[in-house]
């Protein structure tokens, strides 16, 4: 997993509640590979036309910011579905940290898994960032992980908080699956005495 | 002295920690592992890392995302892409000596209708399914949620997750809902109630004279939809209606085993004074049949009410969002919803496709005819619903009234079979999202109960269901 430490990019603004994990990559496209990547197919109903064109206004579609790395969103972002495609598909495409009052839990979790950030801060700071961005398109921001730290383009930090073990894992890239196979002992003596307990199962 | 009261969370918590870490992560252990043919990733990570399947015992599947519901031959399957997703899970099942109830096994259906119908989802255990709706099987008194790929292959390869325990949560239903009114209407009034993210970070657990009068299928569509309130995972107290539905079937214990389960069942209900991190009551008598009129699930309203007027709303940005919902749904401001003309009628999901919602559908659509401007597809949670609903008649109740019979799967609720409501057109589904594109671009989605969507089917438009009832 590639390490997280500190980001300093173009933040794009999505100032819309419950942006659901169908928005953010639709259920067609699920089945296809990675390897030809995701990137094309983030919020694709909301990005293009049924006819492949641009749709005007949406925020990825005008120019300054493009290339953005940083989403500010609103409240319950990536609520719904499981899909892990739809960290992949904001990966794909370039993002690398989505900030936001609250997030789907499922998704909140799956984004640690792929060495994305998403940060959550309060309401007020969420909207006062997407309103900064939306003044000045093109606008960068830093994320400062290892100062839990946004710095908005104002030069005003907001502090977040953040699970120390999954900040661990992002700073130093660990991959999840290496740290519990280490403990594989734990886990089947664990087995054998639940076994005894429930032996039905 | 005895311990501190506890949470049926609390208990089911405490007897899978395998690992407790002083940053409040849990290593948990997982009882029970459900597959389906959108795990294909998760065994792919696993065959980069040349891993085996830790407990092949522990994991059962069957296909439901991307399968037919016109046939059972996966030959049938036109789209290639498809095809490999349904063949994935039976290659991958018999590699690994899993358990899968394939396209040609009767038992085959949505995981979420199969594992309880089989019994092996229970009370008390840790169960896991990279699917959001896993949620449903807390119904039966487990700790139950949905996982992404990557957790899937770490539980395929450790049987176990790293979690942090969720808030507890208890949302109480008091009182008697009136006829008409059923466990879907109940889940749709809390979400309007609480919202979309209302209970995000917490597992919840139903409660109240009104869920505890539910029968177990009711049940499982109240906690099938928890994700929908953004909750981690929804439960219910076992209790003798959890019992008398688990005797007997496959996967349940039996003999002296079953006592001695029954006996750990009996144990898990929350104790007296346990404490709750959010307390929420609604109460049962004033939920009407209710239907969504916007593009998330908390946009519920009951029947007798009208399309909201986003003037009236003082956030900026909430107001935005419900001008794009309304634009995107085609309704005006102050519309009655009893009356709104449907194009489509999907009876199915994991939400409510077992045999009590098709009885309760066939309840509505007897002696009727689908309109001739709709089309109405019903859609069995499972191979045994499907047959069990034949045996009663109910399959032909449909198809006299004009609604297709299809054969199990997700189906038109997700649309990733190829089952998709056309750009534009209205549809009343008994599923469990009417998100923005979500049975298929620009499909407008309104989430209704079994009978409330037979209503729609027979009369053309949303219709207050109480109406057909009388007489």
């Amino acid at each position: 997993m590639e390490p997280f430490i500190r980001l300093d990019a173009v933040a794009a603004p999505m100032p819309v509640p419950n942006v659901d994990t169908d928005q953010i990559i639709p259920a067609r496209f699920l089945r296809k590979s990675r390897k030809d990547g995701y990137g094309q197919y983030l919020f694709c109903d909301l990005r293009f036309e049924a006819d492949g064109s641009k749709k005007p206004g949406f925020v990825l579609n005008e120019a300054p910011y493009r290339g953005a790395r940083i989403l500010v969103a609103d409240k319950n972002f990536g609520c719904g579905s499981s899909r892990e495609h739809a960290v992949y598909a904001l990966w794909d495409y370039g993002f690398r940290a989505v900030i936001a009052p609250s997030f789907g839990d499922i998704f909140f979790g799956n984004s640690f898994k792929n060495g994305f950030l998403p940060i959550v801060l309060p309401a007020e700071a969420t909207a006062a960032l997407r309103g900064a961005i939306q003044r000045q398109p093109g606008a960068r921001m830093i994320v400062d992980l290892e100062n839990q730290q946004v710095v908005d383009p104002d030069g005003c930090s907001h502090r977040f908080e953040i699970d120390a073990y999954r900040k661990h894992c992002l700073l130093n890239g660990i991959d999840e699956l290496d740290f519990t196979l280490a403990r594989k002992a734990a886990i089947e003596a664990f087995e054998r005495s639940h076994s005894k307990t429930t032996p039905w199962l | 002295m005895s311990a501190a009261p506890r949470t049926l969370l609390d208990k089911i918590w405490e007897r899978h920690a395998v690992v407790e870490r002083e940053d409040g992560r849990t290593l948990l252990y997982v009882d029970r592992h459900l597959i389906h043919d959108g795990s294909r990733r998760a065994f792919e990570v696993l065959g980069e890392r040349n891993l085996p399947v830790s407990r092949p015992d522990r994991t059962f599947g069957t296909p439901d995302h991307y399968v037919p519901t016109t046939s059972r031959d996966i030959a049938a399957i036109d789209e290639s892409d498809r095809r490999q997703m349904v063949e994935a899970i039976g290659r991958n099942a018999a590699a690994h000596g899993i358990t899968v109830f394939g396209l040609d096994d009767p038992r085959q259906g949505i995981i979420h209708v199969v594992g309880p119908e089989q019994g092996i989802s229970q009370p008390g255990m840790v169960l896991v399914c990279g699917d959001s709706h896993t949620s449903t099987h807390g119904a039966l008194g487990a700790l139950a949620f949905g996982i992404g790929a990557s957790e899937v292959s770490h539980v395929l390869a450790t049987q176990t997750l790293w979690q942090s325990k969720p808030k507890a949560m208890r949302i109480a239903v008091e009182g008697k809902l009136a006829a008409g009114v059923g466990a879907k209407d109940v889940i749709l009034a809390i979400i309007a109630r609480i919202g979309a993210g209302g209970a995000v970070g917490h597992a919840v657990e139903y409660a109240g004279s009104a869920i505890r009068g539910l029968s177990m299928e009711g049940r499982l569509t109240v906690c099938n939809m928890s994700i929908e309130a953004g909750a981690r995972a929804g439960m219910i107290a076992p209790d003798d209606s959890t019992i008398a539905y688990l005797r007997g079937r496959p996967y349940a214990p039996k003999g002296a085993q079953w006592d001695q389960a029954v006996a750990f069942w009996r144990s898990l209900p929350s104790d007296p004074g346990a404490r709750f991190d959010r307390e929420v009551t609604l109460d049962a008598a004033e939920i009407a049949p209710m239907m969504t009129w916007g593009t998330s699930p908390e946009d519920a309203a009951a029947i007798t009410g009208r399309v909201p007027d986003p003037a009236a709303i003082a956030d900026p940005e909430r107001r935005a969002a419900m001008i794009k919902a309304l634009d995107y749904m085609g309704l005006a401001p102050g519309t009655a919803l009893d009356g709104i003309k449907v194009d489509r009628v999907f009876i199915g999901s994991c939400t409510n496709s077992r045999i009590e919602d098709l009885r309760l559908a066939a309840k509505i659509a007897k002696g009727r005819k689908v309109t001739a401007t709709v089309h109405a597809m019903v859609v069995p949670g499972s191979g045994l619903v499907k047959r069990q609903a034949e045996a009663e008649g109910l399959d032909r109740i449909f198809t006299d009234a004009g609604f297709e019979w299809r054969h199990a799967g997700c189906s038109m609720c997700v649309g990733m079979n190829g089952d998709l409501v056309a750009p534009g057109a209205r549809s009343a589904s008994t599923s469990n999202r009417n998100f923005v594109g979500r049975q298929g671009p620009g499909a407008r989605t309104h989430l209704v109960s079994p009978a409330m969507a037979a209503a729609a089917a027979v009369t053309g438009a949303f219709t207050d269901v109480r109406k057909l009832l009388q007489g």
